[in-house]
C-alpha cells in the first residue's frame, strides 16, 4: 500500500482519570473514505479534535505531509492542509453563503501584506470561493446569509468552506446528521466524489451511508480501535456484531 | 434615488461643515472641534467593539498615551512642533496598544473588559503619582503644536477656525481610510473574529496576530485623538486615562450603533451636544441625561446608526399589512 496521508501513532486523550482515547493507531490513505464508527462516546469525535488542534492530545503523534503535527494549535493544522466539519454546524452565522466560502478561501491564498485593497477584488480567491459553493450545489443561494439557508444547506455549505481551503485531508464529523433523505443522498454522492482527491476520514453514525461510501472501516469503542480493515469483512466480525453493529442494524 | 438622496445629505453636510466656523461663534467652533476628536476617539474604539467584538473598558489608556506624550514633548515656555511631536505620540500610543495587547489579548469576555480596565487604571495612577507628569492636578500646555516647516507653516492650531478645519480634514480622513481597512481581506478577517472566532482558527487564520494588530491600530487612532486632546485645551490630566473616558467613549459607539463606522460619528456628536444642552438647562443635567441613554438604548437597539435600518424594517411590516 502507499504511503498514508494522514497516520495516527498510538493517539490518546486523557481528562482527569477517563481516557477518551487510548493508544489509538490509524493510517488514512488517499483516495478513499476511511469511515470511523463506533457507539456514542466510543470517542470518535475526541479523535476528531485531536487531529484538527480543537485539543491537544495527552500522548502519541499524528504525522502529516512529513512531520508531526500532534499538538499544533488548529490554524497551523488547517493551513497544513487538513480541514475539518463540524457535528454541530459551525459557519458565520449572519454573513452570505458566499463570504463563508470566501474567507476560507481567503485563508489559504490570502496575503497579509496589500491591506487597503477591497477583499472582494482579489480573483483566485473569489473563484476558489465560487467552485466550492458550485461543488456542493449551492450557488444559487450565495447571496443570502448562512442563517437563512436550511439546516441541509448549512451542512453543505460547512463542507464548502473546507472545499474553499483546498485542503488534502477532509475530516468529517457526522455530516448527515439531522439531514432528510434526500438530502443525505446527495451528501453521499458528494463525498464519494471528493474521495477520488482528497483523503477523508468520516466520522457517522448512518451504516448505509458508511457501508456505501467507506473504503476502510474502523470500529471505536471505549476509546479504543475494536477492529479496523475492508467494510466486509467489519460486517463479519463477531467481536463488532456483537459491541456495535448487530444492535444498530437492529434498531434501524 | 436612494443614492442620489445619500449623496445630497451628504453634499449639504460638507458644505454646512465648511461654513460651520464663519456662521457660528467661536465657542461653538471649539465644541465641534471637540467632539470630532471625540468622534476620531470613538471610531478608533468601534474598531474593537464593533468589528472585531472586542469590548474594551480601557480605550482612555491610548487616548491618555498621545495626549501626555505632546506635554511631554513640549518645551516648558514654548510649542512642540507638530512634526515630531504628532508621530511620536500616535507611536507612544501604539507601542502601549502592543504591550497592553499582547497580555490582555489572551482573555476573553468579561475578562476581557476586567483586563482592560485594570491597565488603564495603572496608566491613572501612574499620571497621579509622578511628578514629571504633573500629579493628580495635572499640567499646562503652553504652546499649541507648531505645524512650521521648512520655513513654511502651512496652519495654525492656535488660530480656532484652522484648528477647527484640521480636526475635519483628519476626522473625514480617518473614517475614509477606515472605511478601506474594513473592505480589506484584513477588515473582512476580523468581521470574522467577531462573528466566530473558533471558526477562523479552524479556517487556518492565527486570529491572536488579527486581533493584537487591530488593537494596536486602535489604540494608535485613540492616540492622535488624544494628542490634539490636549493640543486644544492645552492641558492633561490623569483624567484623560479614567475610566470614565472609557465609559464615555463606548457609549458613544453603542449610542451611535456599532455596526457602522459613521456610526461612532454620530454618537460623539448626539451624546456631547446632549450632554452640553442638558448641562445649560439644571445642574442635575447627570438624571435626564441618564433617561437620555437608557430611552435611546431601549428605542434605538442598533443606535443612531441603525435607525435607517430600523425605519426600512417598520416600512416593510406596514406595507405587509396594507397588502
Amino acid at each position: 500500500m502507499a504511503e498514508p496521508v494522514l497516520r495516527i501513532e498510538r493517539l490518546s486523550k486523557r481528562f482527569g482519570g477517563l481516557a477518551a482515547v487510548s493508544d489509538v493507531s490509524l493510517d488514512v490513505q488517499g483516495g478513499g473514505v476511511h469511515a470511523l464508527i463506533g457507539p456514542n462516546g466510543a470517542g470518535k469525535t475526541t479523535l476528531i479534535n485531536l487531529l484538527s488542534g480543537d485539543l491537544a492530545p495527552s500522548g502519541g503523534g499524528v504525522r502529516f505531509a512529513g512531520r508531526d503535527i500532534a499538538g499544533l494549535a488548529p490554524e497551523r493544522i488547517a493551513r497544513l492542509g487538513i480541514a475539518r466539519v463540524y457535528q454541530k454546524t459551525n459557519i458565520f452565522a449572519e454573513f452570505p453563503a458566499f463570504e463563508n466560502c470566501r474567507l476560507a478561501a481567503q485563508a489559504r491564498l490570502g496575503k497579509p501584506s496589500s491591506v487597503l485593497r477591497p477583499a472582494y477584488a482579489y480573483r483566485e480567491i473569489n473563484e476558489a470561493a465560487e467552485r466550492a459553493l458550485a461543488l456542493v450545489g449551492l450557488d444559487a443561494r450565495r447571496k443570502d446569509a448562512a442563517l437563512t439557508l436550511s439546516h441541509g444547506e448549512q451542512r453543505q455549505l460547512e463542507i464548502a468552506m473546507t472545499l474553499a481551503m483546498s485542503p488534502r485531508v477532509l475530516l468529517l464529523d457526522e455530516p448527515l446528521a439531522g439531514m432528510g433523505s434526500e438530502e443525505s443522498r446527495r451528501m453521499v454522492e458528494l463525498i464519494a466524489r471528493l474521495a477520488s482527491d482528497h483523503a477523508i476520514l468520516l466520522v457517522e453514525h448512518d451504516m448505509d451511508a458508511v457501508f456505501s461510501v467507506a473504503s476502510v472501516l474502523t470500529v471505536m469503542v471505549d476509546g479504543r480501535v475494536l477492529a479496523s480493515g475492508a467494510p466486509e469483512a467489519i460486517r463479519r466480525n463477531k467481536a463488532v456484531q456483537e459491541a456495535y453493529l448487530g444492535t444498530a442494524e437492529g434498531a434501524a | 434615488m436612494r443614492r442620489k438622496l445619500v449623496l445630497l445629505v451628504l453634499l449639504l453636510v460638507l458644505v454646512a461643515a465648511l461654513a460651520f466656523p464663519a456662521l457660528a461663534g467661536r465657542f461653538y467652533v471649539q465644541l465641534v472641534s471637540k467632539i470630532m476628536i471625540m468622534a476620531i476617539f470613538a471610531m478608533s474604539l468601534n474598531l474593537l467593539v464593533g468589528c472585531t467584538g472586542l469590548v474594551s473598558l480601557g480605550h482612555a489608556a491610548f487616548f491618555g498615551a498621545g495626549a501626555y506624550t505632546l506635554f511631554l514633548l513640549s518645551p516648558e515656555y514654548g510649542a512642540a512642533s507638530l512634526w515630531l511631536s504628532l508621530p511620536a505620540a500616535v507611536a507612544a500610543a501604539a507601542v502601549a496598544a502592543l504591550a497592553i495587547g499582547l497580555l490582555v489579548l489572551r482573555s476573553t469576555g468579561v475578562y476581557f473588559i476586567m483586563a482592560t480596565l485594570a491597565f488603564t487604571q495603572m496608566f491613572f495612577y501612574l499620571a497621579t503619582g509622578s511628578k514629571t507628569l504633573g500629579g493628580s492636578d495635572g499640567a499646562y500646555i503652553y504652546g499649541k503644536p507648531d505645524a512650521a516647516i521648512f520655513g513654511l507653516t502651512p496652519f495654525r492650531l492656535a488660530d480656532p477656525t484652522q484648528f477647527y478645519y484640521a480636526m475635519l480634514v483628519l476626522m473625514a480622513g480617518t473614517y475614509l481610510v477606515l472605511r478601506l481597512l474594513l473592505r480589506s481581506p484584513f477588515g473582512h478577517a476580523i468581521q470574522g473574529i467577531r462573528v466566530n472566532e473558533h471558526r477562523m482558527r479552524s479556517l487556518g487564520f492565527a486570529t491572536f496576530r488579527y486581533k493584537l494588530a487591530i488593537f494596536v491600530i486602535a489604540g494608535a487612532l485613540a492616540g492622535l485623538a488624544g494628542y490634539f486632546d490636549a493640543a486644544q485645551f492645552g492641558v492633561v490630566n490623569p483624567d484623560l486615562f479614567g475610566w470614565r473616558l472609557s465609559g464615555l467613549v463606548l457609549m458613544m459607539v453603542i449610542l451611535g450603533g456599532m455596526r457602522t463606522l459613521y456610526g461612532a460619528v454620530l454618537g460623539a456628536f448626539a451624546l456631547t451636544l446632549v450632554q452640553e444642552v442638558l448641562s445649560d438647562l439644571t445642574r442635575h443635567w447627570l438624571l435626564p441625561m441618564g433617561l437620555f441613554i437608557i430611552l435611546a438604548v431601549l428605542l434605538l437597539p442598533q443606535g443612531i446608526g441603525g435607525l435607517r435600518h430600523q425605519l426600512g424594517m417598520v416600512r416593510r411590516r406596514v406595507a405587509a399589512r396594507r397588502g
